[in-house]
């Protein structure tokens, strides 16, 4: 017998829930609609009161401030014809080239110590659990500041008695000199060998995939891929003439003239940034690797592999599923903390658009903007290629 | 003897070979079981010996304890510490500018919120609820009168004012007994809501009557205890209706508001929130009305916090099976009641690590008000190192302050271990 359910005239309407939501929305759209309202008037006073023009018409007012020193100078920025929107641009180059450099090393130093954390060797274990522990519990600013003002201010050498590599790479208080290759004529070539060395060992290793598959032979593919990726590019090296020379950094009076420069705040950002995150890493690495059960260890051994490559084919691809996201996270947390830079000068985006041009232009609401859209980018990014790695490595089940 | 025979069941039990017990076992096993581990070992017992010697010798042995200048210390050495650095601007690092005749005022609160918190930390000890009511519904009031003195509130200028307070007080205490009375859960709620907040006023201004010292003396440790208390006692609650409001399916513009201010928040550096709580904040408010730097900056904090809290939050009603939620509508029990009694008990517990670490990370992420120009603990410490007396010794205030944040955050990650293994009821397998 079908049961009539009729919406019970006992009901108050203001007891419905589908009412109460459309009222509770109605009333939350308001408030935040009020809020915007009342944010956007004040603003617009409060410029008007303090002879701001709102709009991003300072960006092509020429800056007049040198952000940094002369020698690290990537996008041509010259302190007297150049805007703020150059100031912009050179802020995030130099936000990119920290983050960039900072993930591969943090990446190195995380994975060392997270699989140090997992050694049956106690004193091995025990070392990187002191780093661990030790750099995920002291602030970051502090480290920054540390590894600036007390390792590298304090520690290194002054210009004149720098420390070298081989007379070529120079380390004092100030920066970093060390040699700018110049391209010769024929520099493509070997360029252009490079690259055929590469796209030759994808198809070598596809084809010996392939033949073991067919014929169950296996080919050395690792050792041969060495010898292409190396021998190759050398030969042409050698026919081509050596075609590349390198501008190497001289010490005329008091500083390094030639070659590239990286400033001394750099190296302590990096430091900082490589070790706080590596931290971090290495802990989502342990927990990557723990979470892959010793059945699986068990299992491909019972078919016959060995150790080396039961690491390499059974439990390193089934971590990495579980590794990944965490580390693309702390990848992202990485390029966010470089923006600390401004506490040793270290320039980048905050440091010289979202602190200099800011104090320069008073403009704070676009700058400010302007400064969040950049990092909300980034992540953007990021997380579209995490959601793309999850789908592609996720478990494939019937 | 090879030649011997035991009956069957009577041979006797040999004891292991000595390579596999005692410290020769123990050392072959942990430290010399394979070929690289062995190499292992002995590089990193070659580290240790290159760095601890000298780390012990700097910080205890070779360092110079008193001693008003660094010219004093390093007239006796300069292979060791200069501990009177530290010795001589503890009140700084502590207080920062705060009148130093009133150093007893943070000691106290410091003191009550020690001893407030004992019974709400180890559930063994009783009194836990009643310290949390005082936690969360006191002690707020009573920390802003005693850090800074009476509030200076407009409404209150004259004797008028204090007596309508008084008044609504009185009033709201009487509706709300009229509602306890006849059960009425809304009457009962405006009427102590309305005595709740006028007794606070009334408690503001009085503020123990003690002299008026200004935020912007407030610094060192106390300022980052501060900061880090109070955006965390804000981002909780906030980050769970945060959470809840982006785990609504029924309120699709509330939770699109919620997804955007998450996302948005989590997706740039809090030194942008900073900034924007600095520069901005000024911007949006109407003339004249103004919040000071601290107040600028915990506010930009605690939503900073909120966003990562209401993640984590997320996490944990993901967690909860559907089965909790349709029994919760089982026993008819209201949205309210449902959250409290059902579901937050449950998804709060599996995320008490991941809470505690943000709290960690936010406690950390103290140290960026230095940037916006306070004087949190690390900055202190760096300020007293431009005193040409104290110069130089970088390495001092930087291991103190380390010092000090580690021993903190770690506390804080084992408790949170404590507590997980303490409110384990025994799900898993």
């Amino acid at each position: 017998m079908a049961v009539e359910v009729e919406s019970s005239p006992r009901t108050h309407w203001w007891n419905d829930e589908r009412i109460r939501a459309i009222l509770v929305q109605v009333l939350v759209v308001g408030l935040f609609a009020g809020f915007i309202w009342f944010i956007v008037d004040n603003t617009a006073i409060n410029m008007e009161k303090r002879g701001l023009k709102a709009g991003f018409g300072f960006m092509d007012d020429i800056a007049g401030f040198q952000p940094t020193s002369p020698g690290f100078n990537i996008t041509n920025f010259d302190v007297n014809i150049s805007t703020h929107s150059e100031v912009f641009f050179l802020g995030l180059v130099n936000t990119l080239m920290i983050a960039a450099v900072g993930i591969v090393l943090a990446t190195i130093v995380g994975f060392v110590f997270g699989v140090m954390r997992l050694s049956d060797n106690i004193l091995i274990k025990f070392v990187a659990a002191v780093y661990v522990e030790g750099t995920r519990n002291i602030p970051l600013l502090l480290q920054i500041l540390a590894w600036y003002l007390g390792v590298i201010l304090a520690v290194f050498p002054a210009v004149r008695k720098s420390w070298d590599w081989g007379e070529v790479i120079f380390f004092n208080n100030r920066y970093i000199a060390f040699p700018s290759p110049i391209p010769q004529s024929g520099f493509w070539i070997f360029m252009a060998s490079v690259a055929i060395a590469i796209v030759a060992v994808v198809f070598l290793r596809r084809w010996a995939h392939q033949r073991q598959d067919a014929t169950g032979q296996q080919f050395p593919v690792f050792w041969a891929s060495v010898a292409i990726l190396i021998g190759l590019p050398t030969v042409v090296w050698f026919i081509t003439g050596q075609p590349l020379a390198w501008d190497v950094p001289e010490l005329k009076g008091f500083n390094y003239r030639g070659g590239g420069q990286l400033p001394a705040s750099f190296l302590g950002m990096l430091f900082a940034l490589t070790f706080y995150t590596g931290a971090f890493i290495a802990e989502n690495v342990r927990a990557g690797i723990q979470s892959v059960s010793h059945g699986q260890t068990e299992a491909a051994y019972a078919v016959g592999l060995r150790p080396g490559t039961t690491t390499r084919l059974i439990i390193i691809p089934q971590a990495l599923r579980v590794i990944v996201p965490p580390v693309t996270s702390q990848y992202l947390n990485l390029t966010k903390n470089s923006s600390l830079a401004i506490a040793i000068g270290y320039p980048d985006l905050v440091n010289i658009f979202t602190g200099i041009s800011l104090n320069q232009t008073g403009n704070a609401v676009e700058i400010i903007l302007m400064t969040m859209l950049v990092y909300l980018t980034i992540s953007l990014l990021i997380s579209a290629y995490m959601n793309w790695y999850n789908k592609r490595v996720a478990l494939v089940e019937r | 003897m090879a030649d011997r025979t035991y009956e069957i069941g009577s041979h006797p039990d040999l004891p292991p070979p000595v390579s596999e017990t005692g410290v020769i076992g123990w050392l072959k096993h942990n430290l010399f079981s394979t070929w690289y581990n062995s190499l292992g070992t002995i590089f990193i017992l070659y580290l240790l010996y290159l760095a601890l010697p000298p780390l012990v010798d700097w910080t205890l042995l070779s360092a110079v304890w008193g001693g008003n200048s660094n010219q004093e210390c390093w007239a006796v050495t300069r292979e060791g510490a200069c501990w009177g650095f530290i010795d001589n601007r503890f009140s700084f690092l502590m207080y920062g500018f705060y009148d130093s005749d009133a150093y007893w005022r943070p000691n106290l609160v410091g003191i009550i919120f020690i001893l407030a918190m004992i019974p709400v930390l180890f559930r063994s000890i009783p009194g836990g609820n009643v310290a949390a009511v005082f936690l969360i519904f006191v002690f707020p009031w009573i920390t802003v009168s005693m850090l800074y003195g009476p509030v200076n509130m407009t409404t209150m200028g004259s004797s008028v004012g204090v007596t309508i307070y008084s008044l609504v007080l009185l009033a709201g205490l009487g509706l709300g007994w009229h509602g306890r009375k006849n059960l009425n859960l809304l009457l009962m709620g405006i009427g102590f809501g309305v005595a709740y907040f006028c007794a606070i006023a009334l408690f503001l201004r009085w503020g123990f009557g003690l002299k008026v010292i200004g935020t912007d003396k407030f610094g060192g440790l106390m300022l980052t205890l501060i900061l880090a208390t109070v955006s965390i006692g804000v981002s909780m609650p906030l980050g769970i209706v945060l959470a809840l409001g982006r785990q609504n399916q029924k309120m699709p513009i509330v939770r699109t508001l919620c997804i955007g201010f998450i996302e948005l928040v989590r997706a740039v550096p809090l030194i942008t929130v900073l900034f924007m709580a600095q520069f901005m904040l000024p911007l949006f408010l109407p003339e004249g009305v103004d919040f000071d730097n601290i107040v600028r900056a915990l506010v930009g904090m605690s939503l900073f916090a909120a966003a990562y809290m209401a993640e984590v939050v997320r996490g944990g009603l993901q967690a909860i099976g559907k089965g909790q939620y349709e029994a919760a509508d089982a026993l008819g029990l209201n949205y309210f009641l449902k959250m409290r009694f059902i579901i937050m008990p449950q998804a709060l517990k599996i995320v008490i690590p991941g809470i505690v670490s943000t709290f960690i990370g936010l406690f950390k992420d103290t140290t960026l008000v230095l940037i916006i120009g306070l004087f949190d603990f690390l900055q202190t410490g760096v300020s007293s190192l431009a005193d040409t007396k104290w110069n130089g010794l970088e390495h001092e205030a930087y291991f103190f302050i380390g010092l000090v944040f580690f021993v903190l955050c770690f506390g804080m990650s084992r408790y949170s271990m404590y507590l997980e293994k303490k409110l384990d009821t025994g799900y898993k397998r």
